[in-house]
């Protein structure tokens, strides 16, 4: 079942297009990242699910149910933020129950939700202290109780993980993730952050400029990007695009590195083109991910090559080494336990079942 | 060896520095008590002056402390001497400027609270036009509305009294009072209100129930603004009241200036002590968040 439908939706603030035409679909149950750049739209465009933006243009639909026009509370929605934004005020059982007593749900109702939740959250000992006295964790965990008390269909999530230190968040990651495991409610959770949309997201959408790049599975964003913005997004470091020429002879497609002189190239086979090309020649990128580079062979697609090593940076478990490859910068990721030594030859095997090739005009896949 | 002279150096460095140190520190005290003093002073005299009987005052020392207290101008300047025509005491006005201040002091800081409210959290079209426009309130001097004011209340039939005062004082308050709380407001996030949307508060609900009970620095900071301007104030007061609907600056110089007989500057001084009571009053109780509401404003969490 259809949870969330979003159909040709636009946004504008003033004359600037916050959102172009969005279209996105969530089945019941999953887990959608919205990923991209700060000034992407993605926070208006959550805004906007949860009604606390006004629509331009198009639709949002949840169960199949118009709700354009509805209310934030009517909705069926919860929402966590960044800044947690816990009432100062109230005390954490205030602030967890504050919806319910909106709602005029029953006192009975309200102890059963708030010692249900307050227990699955371990937060049972917090609830009479005020947001200030709260750690950072503890504050976000109290702003998670507050929106699952009341048992929405969709959670919407708006960075939350952003204001913790670097150990809490992976910690709060994990415990996100095993909530959705456990209550298997639909999410709908913006971040600018790769790591935290891969490890997440049952399907990641990723935005660029008020329009969604590619809408995928993580697999498939990382694998097979859509385009140059999202190669180059995601992962870190991001893939090295190689600039050069795809060239088609007799039997066989060929890419030539720009600044090689025609004499170096790389056949092109076991390549999915998108669709076949007619041209016989193109200008295009080369795409292929650090970790594709190997220092030994793995398997039959791995080609040959001797590159010079500019850069090493060593990161405990891996290092990235900078190559020159015909005066273009590319990038590889070693385990940490090889010897790496800069200016100096080294043998490398280019795993050419892992590329992708992009069209330079349109920057898409091809 | 080099050791050694390189130790006395840095010793000699130190002593002297610390000397320099010890004199900074004594010319910084002398400068502070100088100017504490100055200000201190003309208090000093006032309170000095307002115990002492009128021939001890004639002796002309203005510095010297009271040969006994003398509460009997305290008593004169707040209840009078008991007969009948030309008695000015400040009693009823004291009264009256309490009556005046409370309501005017109430309506002009909820009022600006709302507007501040509604300024930063349900911004509007043409919102920072509004607030630019109040902020000219701010500017406009009292003697530019003096005039209009005084048709206005004639027309609503409100001029000379209390009632009246307490109008002028809180429409001229607002440009003053939205300023406190807008800027306040903006530095509390807005997902606040957002989190409160979507749990279902309203308008009204938010603002008692989410932003008012984490503005008492504000508040307070505003009600001491308030309370000293309107409780001060003299130009209104003398302009849209007169005989007993006036507040106490303008009895206090209705006392002083139309003594016919002699200059009781005890009784004058005790006035004058009296009628400044009420503000030192709300400085003392409540300065420590005049301090903290003027520095601080952000809300985390």
């Amino acid at each position: 079942m259809i949870a969330l439908k979003i159909q040709d939706l636009s946004k504008n603030f003033g004359s600037t297009e916050v959102l172009k035409k969005i279209n996105l679909k969530i089945d019941e149950g999953n887990f959608l990242v919205l990923l991209g750049p700060s000034g992407c739209g993605k926070s208006t465009l959550l805004n906007i699910i949860a009604g606390l933006e006004t629509i331009d243009e198009g639709t949002v639909f949840i169960d199949d149910y118009d709700v354009s026009k509805v209310e934030p509370k009517d909705r069926n929605i919860a929402m966590v933020f960044q800044s947690y934004a816990l009432y100062p005020s109230m005390s954490v059982k205030e602030n967890m129950v504050f919806g319910l007593k909106q709602a005029k749900a029953s006192k009975e109702k309200i102890e059963e939700q708030l010692k249900k939740f307050s227990n699955f959250l371990h937060v049972d000992e917090l609830l009479n202290r005020k947001p200030s006295q709260l750690s950072g964790g503890q504050r976000q965990r109290v702003a998670i109780g507050r929106a699952l008390v009341r048992e929405p269909r969709i959670f919407l999530f708006d960075e939350p993980l952003s204001n913790l230190d670097a150990k809490l968040r992976v910690e709060m990651r994990r415990e996100i993730k095993k909530l959705h495991q456990k209550l298997k409610t639909t999410v709908v959770y913006v971040t600018h952050d790769q790591t935290e949309a891969m490890s997440l997201g049952t399907n990641i959408a990723i935005m660029n400029h008020g329009i969604i790049q590619q809408y995928d599975t993580p697999e498939n964003i990382y694998n097979k990007p859509n385009n140059t913005f999202v190669a180059d997004f995601i992962g870190s470091p991001p893939m090295n695009l190689i600039s050069g020429q795809l060239v088609k002879e007799a039997n066989k497609t060929l890419f030539i590195p720009e600044g090689s002189g025609q004499s170096n190239n790389i056949t092109i086979k076991n390549y999915n083109f998108v669709k076949t090309q007619d041209e016989n020649s193109k200008d295009v990128y080369f795409g292929i991910r650090p970790e594709h580079i190997h220092y030994k062979k793995t398997n039959d697609n791995d080609i040959e090559f001797n590159l010079k090593t500019d850069l090493n940076e060593y990161i405990g478990h891996e290092q990235i080494t900078t190559f020159n490859y015909f005066n273009q910068e590319v990038l590889g990721k070693f385990p940490s336990t090889i010897k790496i030594e800069t200016n100096k030859e080294m043998k490398l095997f280019f795993d050419l079942s892992q590329i992708s090739i992009f069209d330079k005009k349109t920057n898409n896949r091809i | 060896m080099s050791d050694n002279t390189t130790i006395a150096s840095y010793k000699r460095l130190e002593d002297r520095s610390k000397i320099t140190n010890l004199l900074l520190r004594w010319f910084l005290y002398f400068i502070l008590i100088l100017f504490a003093s100055y200000f201190i002073f003309p208090l000093y005299v006032m309170l000095v002056t307002a115990f002492k009987t009128m021939p001890e005052i004639r002796q002309g020392n203005l510095l010297t402390w009271p040969s006994q207290l003398n509460f009997e101008s305290w008593a004169v300047a707040w209840g009078g001497r008991g007969y009948g025509a030309g008695d000015t005491f400040l009693r009823p006005y004291f009264w009256n400027s309490i009556k005046m201040v409370v309501p005017a002091v109430f309506f002009s800081t909820f009022i600006g609270a709302m507007t501040g409210y509604v300024l930063t959290k349900w911004r509007f079209k043409g919102d920072s036009w509004v607030f630019l426009f109040l902020l000219f309130g701010c500017f406009i001097p009292y003697q530019a509305i003096l005039l209009p004011m005084a048709r206005t209340l004639g027309v609503l039939g409100i001029s000379n009294s209390i009632l009246g005062l307490v109008v002028v004082h809180s429409i001229y308050g607002i440009p003053f009072t939205t300023l406190f709380f807008r800027n306040y407001y903006v530095s509390i996030p807005n997902e606040l209100i957002k989190a409160a949307r979507i749990d279902g508060a309203g308008f009204f609900k938010i603002f008692f129930k989410i932003l008012l009970p984490i503005s008492t620095p504000i508040i307070v900071v505003t009600v001491i603004w308030q309370f000293t301007q309107i409780w001060n104030d003299f130009l209104f007061g003398a302009t849209f009241s007169f005989g007993e609907a006036a507040p106490i600056q303008v009895a206090l110089n209705n006392m002083v200036l139309s003594s016919t007989s002699v200059k009781e500057y005890n009784v004058d001084m005790a006035s004058a002590i009296i009628a400044g009571f009420p503000t030192l009053i709300v400085y003392v109780l409540a300065g420590k968040y005049f301090i903290r509401g003027l520095t601080s404003g952000a809300v985390k969490g």
